[in-house]
């Protein structure tokens, strides 16, 4: 490794309740919520019917022809959020950096799910001969990084990673790692979207998307009655960018560090040992050569499930003690976008780190006082620190922290 | 199959290029000039395959690399078929 700082000079995103960082992080503030029925295709026979819904997204607007025919609606997110955060670093093809210095590190989850699905069903109602060749790779975790790389000439290091929703925050440890290696810039995020009728039953076949039918209940980060997560979509890309690198070219804005990274995996059901979320963020602290009280505000993970939000409060509690730290969860207003969730808070912590105030968990509206937990709710919350920790677990045992600091 | 039939066919298989303009004189030109890789010319070639329930052999549809060359194709094996 070496001295080399991995800074964040631009930001996409793409969620349910804003399309672009800058209007993602203003419906933040104002608690507009992006959850409500899902109206892809129709659900009266499902058990759950709410869902982060992106409505206002339409991909032709957003990019060429050439890629329609081969994109799922997924991988047009992740082109999209890719352009908007370029885009805002000043990165276009006069930026002078060489196309095998800026790789391309991507998360998503679910894959392309509705692109899929399509091709599935003409399969067995037309046959084989009608089944497009671009379900070659359209369907496929690595396909994000590939578009992402071909598109914008981007040649250097890459990888796709997949850790269910902590796979966002794996993506952009590793951007940073790239970077500390001697790249000069990454292009790192993670989407998701899986809203048609297979993808949303194979999101219900998992059990724990809330039943609920009001959208301002069906979600309870932390709540006493958290009842399940509302399925999201979407996600943010970021660029990672060696700091010296930055300040040469005279990029436009620098938005934090992710000053420290770390990845932790629970061990097997029944041993007895604790979840690894407490270590993955402690080691990232330590990574970024922080104490507790130096951190601001913890974007959690937010499960809202009982057993896992009183595991994800133990942890934090133990490390900040109680009430030791503000604490918010502003995927309560979009629902967990999985590989897309990890980007967006990042994408939020460093707008709450830039404009000195921290996002309010909507919804909740009462936490256990077993959990011993700071939630920030009601109202926006000032900011009184340099540095933010962004918590992600994924399912069957993955946990991500990330710690950003201002520059 | 003529050339505006196959104009509609690349252009709902694989969409066109910003920078080509398909609706000109393109019979010679390659279709790599015109945006189209193989995968492109693949999927076209099958929608060809289904709407003139004819068989392109694959090589036959590689070697053909203007839309002058696989029209020729096309419509040969068409007359054949009829």
């Amino acid at each position: 490794m070496s001295s080399r700082r991995a800074v964040i000079t631009g930001l996409g995103v793409v969620a349910p309740n804003g399309l672009g960082a800058e209007e993602y992080w203003k419906a933040l503030l104002a608690g507009e919520s992006g959850i409500a029925e899902l109206s892809r295709f129709d659900t009266s026979r499902y058990s759950a019917r709410l869902a982060g819904e992106i409505r206002d997204f339409d991909g032709a607007e957003h990019l060429p022809s050439r890629l329609m025919p081969q994109t799922d609606i997924s991988t047009r997110y992740a082109l999209a959020a890719a352009d908007w955060a370029l885009a805002d670093a000043g990165i276009d093809a006069g930026a002078g950096i060489d196309d095998y210095d800026m790789g391309v590190i991507t998360s998503t989850s679910q894959g392309g799910f509705d692109f899929t699905h399509r091709e599935f069903h003409k399969l067995w109602s037309q046959g084989p001969e009608y089944v497009s060749v671009y379900e070659s790779f359209a369907w496929f975790y690595a396909v994000n990084t590939g578009q992402i790389s071909i598109r914008n000439g981007m040649r250097g290091p890459s990888a796709a990673l997949v850790g269910e929703q902590a796979g966002g925050l794996d993506a952009i440890g590793h951007a940073r790692r790239t970077v500390r290696r001697g790249t000069r810039l990454v292009l790192s995020g993670g989407v998701d979207s899986a809203f048609d009728p297979w993808g949303w039953s194979a999101q219900l076949a998992g059990g724990r998307v809330s039943t609920a039918d009001d959208p301002e209940r069906a979600y309870l980060p932390f709540d006493g009655a958290a009842c399940g997560h509302v399925p999201g979509e979407g996600g943010a890309m970021l660029v990672v960018e060696d700091a010296e690198s930055a300040r040469e070219r005279g990029a436009p804005r620098t938005y934090g560090e992710i000053a420290g990274y770390a990845a932790t995996f629970d061990p097997s059901p029944g041993t007895g040992r604790p979840p690894g979320l407490r270590r993955a963020a402690e080691l990232a602290l330590a990574d970024a050569q922080l104490t507790p009280s130096a951190i601001g505000a913890v974007f959690a993970d937010a499960a809202g499930i009982p057993a896992f939000d009183a595991a994800e409060a133990q942890a934090v509690r133990e490390i900040f003690g109680p009430y030791g730290v503000p604490v918010t969860a502003p995927k309560a207003l979009t629902g967990r976008m999985y590989a897309g969730g990890g980007p967006a808070d990042i994408a939020a912590a460093l707008f709450a780190l830039r404009d000195r105030v921290i996002p309010a968990t909507a919804h909740t509206t009462s936490v256990p006082d077993s959990y011993g937990l700071d939630l920030v709710l009601g109202e926006p919350r000032p900011v009184r620190a340099d540095a933010v920790l962004v918590l992600a677990r994924g399912r069957h045992g993955f946990n991500a922290a990330v710690v950003l600091t201002t520059v | 199959m003529t050339l505006d039939d196959l104009r509609g066919t690349l252009i709902a298989c694989a969409g066109e290029e910003d920078s080509v303009e398909l609706s000109g004189d393109i019979l010679d030109m390659t279709f790599e000039d015109l945006g189209y890789d193989s995968l492109a010319l693949m999927e076209s070639a099958a929608k060809i395959e289904r709407d003139h329930g004819i068989s392109l052999p694959e090589e036959a549809v590689a070697e053909a690399d203007t839309p002058r060359a696989l029209l020729a194709l096309v419509n040969g094996l068409t007359a054949t078929a009829a």
